[in-house]
């Protein structure tokens, strides 16, 4: 098929490339015959051995063109020695087709010579096939353009400003969970306010966090300390929140309330379902109620399975907690996390290993506008209770208290079938230590020898601030090693690179107070 | 006097604010332009009762058997000519009585004789066409009567009614000559090619509306590709050398620009190829082996400036629709220089283009659903045959008058089918 069409140029090629030593020639006898054959054999092995050296095919038109006078069409490209396109002559076979009695319409066609040739074509490069800076500069110029019209267009034509209250305290899974919210909040497209509220009072540890995320910031502390058991954290959470609203209040803040809670994950669609809130919104969290035993998770899963077989009836229980709306897409109630499997099983202690249970409706799931919690503020509705005059001992468990009527409660994120976000309680042990800043400093006060170091000897070397020490097991020669010499390792032998990280995570039996615990952690999640 | 000044401006605010709404087209909520070709403002014109056709009963071996014996013939890009069918037999435009029809339709379908791959062979295409066009001379009255000129063919293959994929036998053979005073729907065009001829209709390959429709991403995401393409820079199997292949353009593409990060182009088969189109500013339309190709038809659907790599292409219902405002047009000796050619575009006009991209009776113009909806190709199709009409006097030939040559053409044609 098309494979034919390379035959026949390939034909055409060699045909041409005879034609051309006759033109050459004047005299054509017998004996010029012959040289020409000769000649022709000696340029052929000549082409052959340049295309060896150079690489590639090295074609003998080239000579062709040097030589010849013909009046075929040349595309030619800068780089490539081409072959000579054949020019179809569109205009005969046109006519020869035309039936002589036709029309003048066919005639009128086939007079006119087409500009585009069917046949080989040079392929166009330029001299520097790279990319313009200049260019480049324009053409994201244009795509920020084309964007900004889009976000005019579909996006938000006034996005608000969103209020994120945060309850902490210093603790070792701290850094983990703030880093979290903070990289949430950084990638928020709108304007963000931060408050912060920190249990035990402000401490720079916090605050250094808070600050890497480059927001605005309030940073408030409270006198208590955090307390040791899941209900009463979260009843401190509660009063921890309350303040931050007074805040609100106070600095007269405009925008959307949402209440971040250190260790939940928000999803970015999340922020944008919020702006949609007009007065009191509540969207669905997933709960994630985990415990750091393997075997108690397996054993829930196998008894939730044969709850499920028994009654069949009832309809799963998904981990979800948030608003329940009827086929109108109306606000009915609210779907909870059901703790009924976890009975009797639930942590009680922060770091119980158990299954940590949300509270019956979370505050995570609710989002407010700050102008419920002002004093005045127009067109403040009448089902909202004023936020200055709540009574804390009362027992504020969740924001629907702030509420005179919590049917007036707008479900978000198509009425709840989306779970923006997740709720997660994860904590170390009571007393696990960590390194302040996470920055070791000073040095460790153990350290543990090596076994059988794969790296040449080296002496010991007194420790330096910046190093890396690896915990390996029980060995003879001390571990220290300092940097330069990693890297000498690195190229000589890297295969020992994987040795020793198979090494890495298993555990000590004894003693670097430093990582016992979080080792002993390790194992159980 | 007070009173009628005041009913006056109430008036004219009615207006301005009525013709500001009628400006815009809030679908999906994007403010879009009005198209209006050198035709005038026809995409939205209904041609029921302004044409009437009459398809003629052709024996099912010319198409329901060869459309049983190959379903596929259902999907792949070539399927205009059985929708077409299908749709006639029961839109209102279609008559049963032939005297007082003003064209014909012949539904025979010679694209559909598929290779294990799924590309069609056109061997006996043109044996197939004249064994139809000898059944309905000798049935029917209606085509000796014109020969043919009130008679329209849907040829969607790659070069038309010249059936053949090979550009050079293509010319060679020229068009079938019993189809020289026909109109034809083909998704080919070229000027000044012996294969398109005066009076033809362009249509848009076929491209599954379904499959297009649920890949649709939300509009909001920003477009952040600036050139995208995906296919062939190189057509190994048949063309190692390269030069051959688009004419060398495609090669050209990938020789300028394949370190270029503004340029997504490579030959992988992404599933994510619709998104990506709906993610990127540009899509590339170069020519193949043939110069149209259904990037356009995914371009147009997905928001994405087609810009058309082939020289003295003729784009679909060109005389409805304004393809220099709405395409970027590249001639193939600029290629090396299409990053300047792309970045010195001013942004209002890009932002214009992407409005009249977002007017959906382009994007309908451009699809054949099933069923029909008003607007779609199917339409356009009955409108430019609308166009066409009156017939000129020409067109009825004198008693006896002969105009076709019905033994023109290679031997191997007149072999019955």
């Amino acid at each position: 098929m098309k494979l034919s069409a390379l035959h026949q140029s390939y034909l055409n090629r060699r045909s041409n490339s005879f034609r051309s030593p006759t033109s050459l020639d004047s005299s054509v006898d017998g004996s010029g015959k012959s040289l020409i054959a000769v000649f022709w054999l000696i340029l052929h092995c000549l082409c052959c051995l340049i295309s060896l050296v150079l690489g590639f095919r090295f074609s003998r038109l080239v000579f062709f063109f040097l030589f010849s006078t013909s009046s075929t069409n040349l595309y030619s490209a800068p780089f490539r020695p081409d072959l000579p396109v054949k020019h179809l002559d569109v205009h005969t076979i046109g006519r020869n087709l035309d039936p002589g009695a036709n029309g003048t319409v066919a005639m009128a066609t086939a007079t006119k010579s087409s500009r585009v040739v069917v046949g080989r074509h040079g392929i166009r490069i330029r001299p520097w096939p790279h990319p313009n800076p200049v260019e480049v500069m324009k053409a994201h110029g244009i795509i920020e353009r084309v964007q900004k019209e889009q976000k005019t267009i579909f996006g938000m034509k006034s996005s608000k400003m969103v209020i994120a209250v945060t309850p902490t305290y210093v603790r070792t899974f701290q850094a983990l969970h703030l880093t979290g919210v903070v990289h949430s909040l950084m990638l928020v497209p709108y304007d963000v306010v931060w408050i912060v509220v920190e249990a035990g009072g402000a401490t720079n540890e916090t605050g250094l966090i808070i600050a890497k995320s480059g927001l605005r910031t309030i940073h408030v502390g409270i006198d208590q300390r955090m307390p040791n058991t899941w209900e009463d954290r979260s009843k401190l959470e509660v009063f921890m929140r309350l303040q931050a609203l007074r805040v609100v209040r106070e600095e007269k803040l405009d925008g959307i309330v949402m209440f971040a809670d250190d260790s939940n994950m928000h999803s970015m669609e999340f922020f944008d379902e919020i702006q949609n809130v007009k007065w009191f919104g509540t969207v669905s969290v997933g709960i994630l109620a985990h415990s750091g035993n393997a075997e108690e998770m397996v054993m829930s899963m196998d008894k939730r399975k044969e709850m499920e077989k028994e009654e069949e009836e009832e309809s799963s229980s998904l981990p979800v907690q948030g608003p329940a709306c009827n086929s109108t897409d109306q606000l009915i109630g609210w779907h909870i996390f059901n703790t009924l499997p976890y009975a009797g099983k639930s942590a009680v202690y922060i770091d119980d290993v158990a299954a940590v249970l949300p509270q019956k409706l979370e505050w995570s799931g609710f989002v407010l506008n700050s102008r419920l919690l002002w004093e005045e503020a127009e067109n403040k509705p009448e089902w909202v209770k004023d936020f200055g005059s709540l009574n804390e001992n009362e027992g504020v468990e969740s924001p629907l208290s702030l509420l005179k009527d919590p049917s007036m409660v707008e479900p978000l994120g198509s009425c709840g079938r989306q779970v923006l976000l997740w709720w997660l309680r994860v904590e170390a042990r009571a007393d696990s230590k960590f390194p302040p800043g996470w920055i070791i400093d000073p040095p460790l006060e153990i350290t543990v020898a090596a076994k059988r170091t794969p790296w040449p000897d080296v002496p010991p070397e007194p420790p330096t601030k910046k190093k890396d020490q690896m915990p390996l097991s029980q060995g003879n020669t001390v571990v220290v090693i300092p940097k330069q010499q990693q890297h000498a390792t690195k190229i000589r032998k890297p295969k020992r690179r994987s040795k020793k990280n198979k090494h890495e995570p298993r555990p000590t039996d004894t003693t670097t107070q430093v990582y016992s615990s979080s080792s002993k952690h390790q194992e159980r999640n | 006097m007070k009173l009628s000044s005041w009913v006056l401006i109430f008036l004219l605010c009615n207006l301005t604010f009525l013709s500001t709404i009628s400006a815009f087209r809030l679908s999906r909520s994007q403010p879009t332009e009005r198209i209006s070709g050198s035709a005038g403002d026809v995409l939205e014109d209904n041609p029921v009762g302004r044409l009437k056709v009459f398809v003629y009963e052709l024996p099912s071996k010319y198409n329901k058997k060869i459309l049983h014996k190959d379903p596929r013939c259902l999907n792949h890009m070539f399927a205009a000519e059985i929708y077409m069918q299908r749709f006639l037999l029961s839109s209102p435009v279609r008559t049963l009585n032939p005297e007082e029809a003003d064209w014909f339709y012949v539904p025979v379908y010679t694209t559909c004789d598929l290779t294990p791959n799924g590309l069609p062979l056109p061997f006996k295409s043109p044996r197939m066409m004249r064994s139809a066009i000898q059944l309905i001379a000798s049935n029917w009255p209606y085509w000796n009567r014109t020969e043919g000129a009130d008679h329209f063919f849907v040829v969607p293959h790659d070069f038309g009614a010249c059936f053949h994929y090979q550009e050079e036998k293509a010319i060679g053979r020229g068009i079938l000559p019993l189809l020289q005073r026909a109109t034809l729907v083909q998704t080919f065009g070229q000027r000044n090619h012996v294969c398109l001829k005066e009076g033809s209709i362009t249509v848009p390959p076929y491209a599954p509306p379904q499959k297009m429709q649920s890949h649709l991403i939300p509009e909001k995401t920003p477009r952040s590709i600036f050139v995208y393409f995906r296919g062939l820079f190189y057509d190994v199997g048949n063309d190692p050398e390269g030069g051959y292949y688009a004419r060398g353009a495609r090669a050209a593409v990938w020789e300028n620009f394949k370190d270029n990060p503004l340029f997504d182009i490579s030959t992988e088969h992404p599933t994510t190829y619709y998104e990506d189109m709906q993610r990127a500013i540009f899509c590339l339309c170069p020519l193949g082996w043939a110069p149209w190709s259904p990037r356009l038809v995914e371009a147009v659907i997905f928001g994405c400036i087609p810009v058309i790599i082939a020289d003295d292409i003729v784009l679909p219902f060109a005389d409805a629709i304004p393809w220099e405002d709405i395409g970027v047009f590249v001639d193939e000796k600029d290629v090396p220089y299409l990053d300047t050619i792309l970045t010195s575009i001013p942004p209002e006009v890009i932002l214009r283009k992407q409005r009249l991209l977002a007017n959906p009776s382009m994007k309908q113009a451009m699809l054949f659903p099933q069923p029909a909806q008003p607007g779609d190709a199917f339409h356009q199709v009955l409108n430019g045959l609308a166009r066409k009409l009156p017939h000129e006097r020409s067109v009825y030939l004198r008693p006896g008058e002969k105009l076709l040559n019905w033994t023109a053409g290679p031997v191997a044609d007149l072999k019955p089918w």
